[in-house]
């Protein structure tokens, strides 16, 4: 049999989903699949759009595995767009020319941004927010802008108005409802969230219609509203609601809705049976459904219907969302207003935390409906279940919204009492007994393996919790423990071993050996049960028990280079340094013929340095007052700073003075991998604090802190924890996120990878650091505290004590050093030979 | 106190007294003109070259200690390759291994074989 052709309009979200539909159920057997894809690039996670602004580039958004579309002979064409269908001799013809048969039509043509008709629009400096394309524009301009406005106060302005405060531009909202998120929440949830997004430095203004936007050369300048208030900006996005793509399908006679959309059926088919339409561009019951996950659903029926028609229906969807605006969480799910005849709600407002929490339950109080949930969603996937499911509430439906109870346990609904047939991800209409199923029939173990074989928790992310309860439930049926251990020797996570050390108060590795572990350990178990040991109970780290526990690196208390020589730097708080002190290291340099390079983290780094030699440079060092800078260890490298306002004509604080400060608090402290931090005395940020563990900047009122920053292979930028501190606060807030990482990171987990990996995320993390959520910070505090008092010099304690300065000579039996190593000279300067300088005369064979 | 079944020693050197190793870490020692790690578990004791082939440096003896399946072994310090502390063995890389040197404990000192 000839193969039909198959023409799909769009290669938006939904485009795509049906293709792999089609794919998946072999159907590429019976059809010819074509595509035209208007946009210079395949389908992207346009949910995820934002992301572009946190540095995720087109490839990470890419929903197309490479050579997909090739290896099932789908063709696409990029960048080109569908103009015309026409129906009678059934060609569809494309604006760069392309003509081509069709058997079936499938129309995924989305939608577009509503620019309200606005005098001065289309100044320069005006952006809508859809395509990759849309938010590189916006980027470009955010450049050289100060303020930005954004245009609607729903869901996508939110996102919108958070990329711009993220770009560090002054933010305002315009939204034309008395309330922000218009669709999702009530008034009293509006203005809880209202007061949350204020609070995070948006301003917001409700009850705003804007009747102009005055440009000045061309580009935008003020915005004038019809109460006759202004406001001046740079730049404003439009984000007042989208509209369908429908004019293909007007344009060949389909029956479109009053407000735009394509009419479709159950089937998704239009008032053409050939011509299908789903995502959306598609109008089913009067209605556009502007998430994805009603658009999958169409996509599956689309699929379904065209293979074996009769089959799967679309009924509607639901549109219950969660999402993390500004960072306040926002759930509104199932009948959110209480719209059906003699429901109630329950009502929680709670002004101290800035939450609000609404149950929308049926007549009896039997069945939860729907709710609104803001400032904290957590419960979200929870009640979506009972509202799904229609499970039969306990007698007090109140206890739904409240921490337990003293002496009793709340009300929660066990992922074990779902039904097979609950809906556990909504995004991609996954359910329970699908999860259930991969996870036994292919022994999955971990989460990551059940989302890329379910597709569970890849949309927004909010079932993510419920899926692992699933996971764990499953494993635990089956009797599989879920691995942790961190290596043959230890049955135990980092973080179990840091509780077991601390709670039995074991003070030596031997001991924790005995204990709780088998064999004599390795290279995993002894530099982390060493570097807890340390981070618990501060003892000096050569004590003998300690000794044989450490990498080289700590071991001999400098870093070894690839030639077994080291390298040796010396604390420099702040990067601040007396000439005299410069002198000094100048000296040790030219005495010992070390190389010498200033490191990027404001301090000297000398290297080349003998096992032999390092006890007399560091007596030199110490002698002069200078201090280990623990670069060898998984501890507190340097507090970079700036000059700040001592000397800067920007400076508004002393930055140089509080990195000191912080770098002296912390010196020392022994973590789960190496810590960086940085003050900057303004918002220029010239020390780089954003990229760093912990990082400091200096604002007219106070300072602002940012934790969880990272450079290296995957750069991250630090995230604003509080504002505004005064300088005790802002050390309590330090002390107690650095000693929470202590104590729950894995090990070698940089405080980036650690807070990615938290569930809750930042918001979690303030409740522990700021809220006390878990009270512990008193313990925390006391913890560090007695880290802070019982800090001791390592260099300075080893060169006091002759039998450790037996382990650096180099041979037990022999004097003298390593008679291997050379050095070879370079830009007046030595360094080791690469080996093919190893044989020449050139290399110098070490003093 | 360790067995050993390599070439016949025509002499043992006495390196230090078994009390200068630091339970579980290694030292350096310069026998025959030749640099031999030993290392100390327990009151056992290993010897190995001190030359890491992978990075062509003489770190051996300062490699962290212990076992892999009850396999006595030190990774190497610059690229932590592990050797097997009595074949020489390269445990992360059949073609690759280190000579090993006869060692023995005699009146608390260490002594190593010359063959
Ligand atoms: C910033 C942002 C955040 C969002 N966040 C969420 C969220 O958190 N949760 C959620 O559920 N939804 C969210 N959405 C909505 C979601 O992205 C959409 O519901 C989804 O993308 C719709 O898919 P679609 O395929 O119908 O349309 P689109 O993804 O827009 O795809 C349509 C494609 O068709 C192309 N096209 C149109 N006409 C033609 C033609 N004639 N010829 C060829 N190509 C054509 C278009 O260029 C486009 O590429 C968000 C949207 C945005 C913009
Ligand atoms: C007003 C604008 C600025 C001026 C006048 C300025 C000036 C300087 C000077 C003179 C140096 C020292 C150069 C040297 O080591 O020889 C320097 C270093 C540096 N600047 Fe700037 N700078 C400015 C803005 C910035 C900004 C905005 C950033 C960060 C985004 C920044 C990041 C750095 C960094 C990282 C270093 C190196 C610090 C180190 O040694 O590790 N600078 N700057
Ligand atoms: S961060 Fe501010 S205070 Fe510090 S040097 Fe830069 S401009 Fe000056």
């Amino acid at each position: 049999m000839k193969k039909k052709n198959l023409v799909v309009i769009g290669n938006g979200m939904v485009g795509h989903k049906f293709l792999q539909c089609m794919i998946d159920k072999g159907a590429t057997a019976d059809w010819n699949l074509i595509t035209f894809c208007e946009e210079p690039r395949m389908a992207y996670d346009r949910v995820n759009l934002s992301g572009f602004f946190l540095g995720k580039t087109a490839d990470d958004l890419s929903l197309v595995e490479p050579d997909l579309y090739k290896n099932n002979n789908i063709q696409i064409h990029i960048g080109d767009r569908a103009s015309t269908i026409d129906r009678t001799s059934k060609i569809i013809t494309s604006a760069n020319g392309v003509s081509v048969n069709y058997d079936k039509v499938v129309l995924a043509t989305g939608s577009y941004p509503f620019v309200p008709p606005i005098k001065g629009k289309d100044a320069d400096g005006t952006f809508v927010y859809r395509t990759i394309e849309d938010l590189e524009a916006m980027s470009a301009h955010a450049k050289k802008s100060k303020v930005g406005v954004v245009v609607g106060g729903g869901l996508l302005g939110l996102e919108c108005a958070n990329a711009l405060k993220n770009m560090g531009l002054e933010t305002h909202v315009v939204e034309f409802a008395p309330r922000l998120m218009p669709v999702q929440v009530d008034d009293v949830g509006g203005a809880v969230l209202k007061d949350q997004i204020e609070a995070l430095g948006v301003k917001v203004h409700v009850n705003k219609s804007t009747t102009e936007i005055v440009n000045e050369n061309g580009t935008v300048h003020k915005m004038v509203f019809a109460d006759g208030s202004e406001l001046q900006t740079d730049m404003i996005v439009f984000s007042a609601g989208i509209r369908p793509r429908d004019d293909i399908a007007r344009d060949c006679g389909l029956v479109v809705g009053d407000r735009g959309g394509i009419v479709v059926n159950e089937a998704c088919q239009t008032s053409d049976p050939d011509i299908h339409a789903i995502g959306e561009c598609a109008l089913y019951e009067n209605r556009i459904y502007g998430l994805v996950a009603p658009g999958y659903t169409m996509a599956t029926v689309a699929a379904d219907h065209l293979c074996e028609p009769e089959s799967n229906q679309f009924t509607g969807a639901d549109m219950s969302t969660k999402l993390k605006l500004l960072g306040v969480d926002v759930a509104s799910f199932g009948d959110a207003f209480a719209k059906t005849p003699g429901s109630k709600e329950i009502a929680i407002k709670d002004s101290i935390n800035g939450t609000y929490k609404k149950l929308v339950v049926n007549e009896s109080g039997s069945l939860l409906l729907g709710g609104i949930l803001i400032g904290d969603a957590s419960a979200y996937g929870n009640l979506l279940q009972l509202v799904q499911n229609a499970i039969v509430l306990p007698p007090h439906p109140e206890d739904l919204l409240m921490p337990p109870r003293e002496g009793g346990s709340s009300f929660s609904m066990g992922v074990e009492s779902l039904p097979d047939t609950a809906q556990i991800c909504s995004c991609n209409n996954v359910t329970k007994a699908q999860i259930c199923t991969a996870i036994q029939d292919q022994g999955l173990t971990d989460i990551g393996a059940v989302k890329k074989c379910t597709n569970a928790g890849t949309g927004c992310g909010g079932c993510v919790p419920l899926v692992t309860d699933l996971l764990k439930a499953e494993l635990k049926a089956a009797g599989i423990e879920v691995k942790k251990d961190i290596c043959e020797h230890f049955a135990f996570s980092r973080q179990e071993l840091y509780s077991l050390i601390r709670t039995h108060q074991i003070k030596t590795f031997d001991e924790l050996l005995d204990r709780h572990g088998s064999g004599s350990g390795c290279e995993i178990c002894k530099p982390a049960i060493g570097s807890i040991l340390a981070s618990a109970w501060n003892d000096y780290v050569l004590t003998p028990t300690h000794a044989g526990l450490q990498d080289t690196n700590d071991a001999f208390l400098a870093n070894i280079q690839k030639d077994g020589t080291y390298s040796v730097i010396p604390r420099i708080p702040g990067g601040e340094i007396t000439p005299n002190m410069l002198i000094v290291i100048g000296e040790v340099a030219r005495d010992f013929n070390l190389y010498t390079k200033i490191t990027g983290g404001q301090r000297i780094d000398l290297l080349g340095a003998r096992v032999d030699q390092l006890p007399l440079i560091w007596a030199r060092l110490v002698n002069a007052g200078f201090e280990s800078g623990h670069a060898y260890g998984k501890a507190l490298r340097t507090v970079k700073s700036c000059v700040g306002s001592t000397w800067c004509r920007f400076g508004v604080q002393d930055s140089t003075s509080l990195a000191i400060e912080i770098e002296l608090r912390y010196r020392g402290l022994r973590a789960p991998h190496k810590l960086k931090s940085a003050v900057s005395g303004c918002t220029r940020e010239c020390a780089e604090a954003q990229s760093k563990d912990f990082g400091i900047i200096a604002t007219e009122k106070g300072w602002n802190l940012y934790v969880c920053g990272n450079g290296g292979i995957r750069p991250q930028h630090a995230q604003l924890i509080a504002e505004d501190l005064d300088k005790e606060t802002l050390i309590q807030y330090i002390d107690r996120f650095l000693m929470f990482y202590i104590r729950t990171a894995n090990r070698l987990e940089r405080t980036a990878t650690w807070l990615n990996k938290m569930e809750g995320g930042l918001d979690y993390l303030k409740q522990v650091v700021i809220h006390d959520s878990l009270g512990i910070c008193a313990e925390l505090e006391a913890e560090m505290a007695y880290q802070v008092q019982t800090y001791a010099c390592e260099w300075k304690a080893t060169i006091a004590d002759p039998e450790k300065l037996q382990r650096f000579n180099h041979f037990v039996n022999v004097d003298g050093p390593d008679p291997s190593l050379m050095r070879v000279e370079e830009r007046g300067q030595v360094r080791p030979p690469f080996d093919h300088e190893r044989s020449k005369e050139r290399s110098v064979v070490m003093p | 106190m360790t067995q050993t079944t390599i070439p016949a020693v025509s002499q043992w050197q006495t390196i230090c007294p078994l009390t200068r190793i630091i339970p579980n870490t290694g030292v350096c020692a310069l026998v025959n003109n030749e640099q031999v790690a030993i290392f100390r578990i327990g009151d056992e004791v290993f010897a190995i070259a001190n030359y890491d082939p992978f990075s062509k440096a003489y770190v051996l003896s300062r490699g962290i200690v212990g076992d892999r399946q009850g396999i006595p072994k030190v990774a190497s310090p610059i690229y932590k390759q592990n050797f097997n502390l009595i074949t020489g063995e390269c445990l992360d890389d059949e073609s690759v291994s280190v000579p090993v040197f006869p060692v023995r404990v005699t009146d608390g000192q260490i002594q190593v074989g010359i063959t």
